[in-house]
């Protein structure tokens, strides 16, 4: 049916409508300028309530990294590298990186389509971003 | 008149069945181990009245107080992770300085090696962890604790062989440890050429999969003055957790050991250099490392070089991991009571081959969560 519920809940739905149009959304304080990761319904920052919401550039350098070689989930076959990566707007979020960056490099945004749920971010070096 | 002792004490300690244990359950295992921690206080069940328990189940104080028949009057499963047990000491000193209980009883036991039940990562259900980390695939504690060294590495220049010298200086110890499940000589070389697990670890540098558990007993001066074994006196503990996600983890290299140590060193009125025994929370090489750092053994970005130059080993400035940590000696999931339990054995000079030489005070510090989320430091001594 179409009537199916948003993924995600209140607070992170939006997060994941914005990965469905390939957009990495992430809250912005109206009240402090603060941007947050992952979604609060008040900002960390100076507590303000109903941060907004803005779309990051999508820009980000590798804050950390490992190559994971055990088989964890069916779906993603090791070696596979996973990374926190600091967003240009300041949040870090854990996510996918392709290509092998290093720590410090800078990364851009792609997306990775998933069955039955919201594609996922994944960060690739500046360059070889699609 | 004389003046009462307020200092608090730990009066008994004990391991639980380590390694294998296909034969027991965990409360059979807690039971055995609260039994022979009593008997070292001079005390049987039935004096119990504070029971402090994690991973024990649902409304764990309450599963273990009926098993045991304790009916507590204070009752305390907090989870702080593997650290939890170091964070029951601080609260037990509370609640037994304030009257709250007398006789508090700390314990654990697990079967995770036996069962095999331990889950690999979170599931992707609708948490904030389901929805945002879990479905890139961190093994779980593995891939968050191997970021946190990746970028240690990258900030301070922490080299692999480094990692490799903490297990070693484990293992070390552990081959003075009947007790330990590993004992055969390990090299440098040994943990770089173990297969790689999450990257910068190999298998080597991650600690065992065992079952087992222990028991601690904690009680007032005036309680343990009659104790067959010698009591050792709880000297200050701190504590405190930041985070759950690693995406929320304000540095990756700095973990709130700073605090907890920070207070449970001015509460008992020591400094690191007064340290003569430190156990480390040791589930992962990197682990001890970042511990050294924070609690103020060595400076910042020095903790590698620290343990390279052998100052964990038996005859160096700081003996630690001395029952041979969880990479070598037993690491039933949570970790954090096994600590205590090798600190006051240390402190009573019971501790065999292994022995530092005129151990007065030792350090036991717990971590818990999924990233350095927690830490609890305990500083006991002996009088």
């Amino acid at each position: 049916m179409t009537d199916e519920p948003p993924f995600g809940d209140t607070t992170t739905a939006p997060f994941w409508e914005g990965a469905e149009r390939r957009e990495l959304l992430i809250q912005h304080c109206e009240a402090c300028g603060a941007h947050q990761f992952y979604p609060r319904p008040f900002c960390l920052a100076c507590d303000a309530p109903d941060p907004s919401w803005t779309t990051a550039a999508g820009r980000g350098t590798v804050y950390a990294r490992t190559t994971v070689h055990i088989p964890v989930d069916p779906a993603l076959e090791p070696p596979y590298v996973v990374g926190l990566i600091e967003l240009e707007e300041g949040p870090r979020l854990v996510a996918a990186l392709h290509g092998d960056p290093a720590i410090g490099e800078p990364v851009r945004l792609g997306w990775r389509e998933r069955e039955g749920a919201p594609p996922l971010p994944v960060f690739s070096r500046e360059e070889a971003a699609d | 008149m004389v003046t009462e002792d307020h200092s608090i004490y730990v009066a008994g300690v004990a391991e639980a069945p380590l390694g294998k244990v296909p034969d027991h359950t965990e409360l059979s295992m807690v039971a055995l181990a609260a039994r022979e921690a009593l008997a070292e206080a001079g005390m049987t069940l039935r004096e119990v009245d504070g029971v402090f328990v994690n991973y024990m189940g649902e409304e764990g104080s309450i599963q273990v107080g009926e098993y045991l028949g304790i009916q507590p009057r204070y009752a305390d499963s907090s989870d702080l992770g593997g650290g939890s047990f170091e964070a029951f000491v601080h609260h037990a000193m509370l609640a037994v300085a304030a009257g709250h209980c007398e006789v508090a009883l700390i314990a654990y036991a697990s079967r995770q090696r036996s069962r095999r039940n331990r889950a690999m990562t979170f599931a992707q259900d609708d948490s904030l962890m389901g929805q945002f980390e879990a479905p890139y695939g961190l093994p779980l504690a593995i891939g968050q604790y191997a970021l946190i060294a990746s970028r240690h590495m990258y900030e301070h220049g922490t080299t692999p062989e480094q990692l490799a010298h903490v297990a070693v200086t484990a293992r070390e110890w552990a081959k003075r440890n009947p007790k330990a499940w590993s004992r055969d000589a390990l090299t440098v070389e040994d943990v770089l050429a173990s297969p790689p697990i999450s990257e910068p670890f190999h298998k080597l540098d991650c600690c065992l999969r065992t079952d087992g558990g222990g028991a601690l007993v904690v009680t007032s001066a005036a309680r343990a003055k009659d104790a067959p074994k010698r009591p050792i006196r709880v000297l200050g503990a701190g504590e405190s957790h930041t985070q759950w996600h690693i995406s929320q983890m304000r540095d990756l290299t700095v973990t709130c050991a700073r605090e907890s140590g920070r207070d449970a060193f001015a509460r008992a009125g020591i400094t690191p250099a007064d340290v003569d025994v430190f156990e480390p929370y040791d589930n992962f090489t990197s682990s001890v490392i970042l511990q050294l750092e924070d609690l103020g053994f060595c400076a910042k970005g020095e903790g590698g070089a620290f343990v390279e130059d052998g100052n964990l080993l038996p005859g160096g400035s700081l003996p630690s991991m001395t029952m041979g940590g969880g990479l070598s000696y037993c690491h039933p999931g949570a970790l954090g009571i096994l600590l205590l339990v090798e600190a006051v054995r240390q402190l009573r000079g019971e501790a065999g081959e292994r022995q530092v030489p005129d151990a007065e005070i030792a350090v036991a510090h717990g971590i818990g969560g999924i990233s350095n989320s927690a830490a609890a430091t305990v500083v006991l001594a002996r009088d």
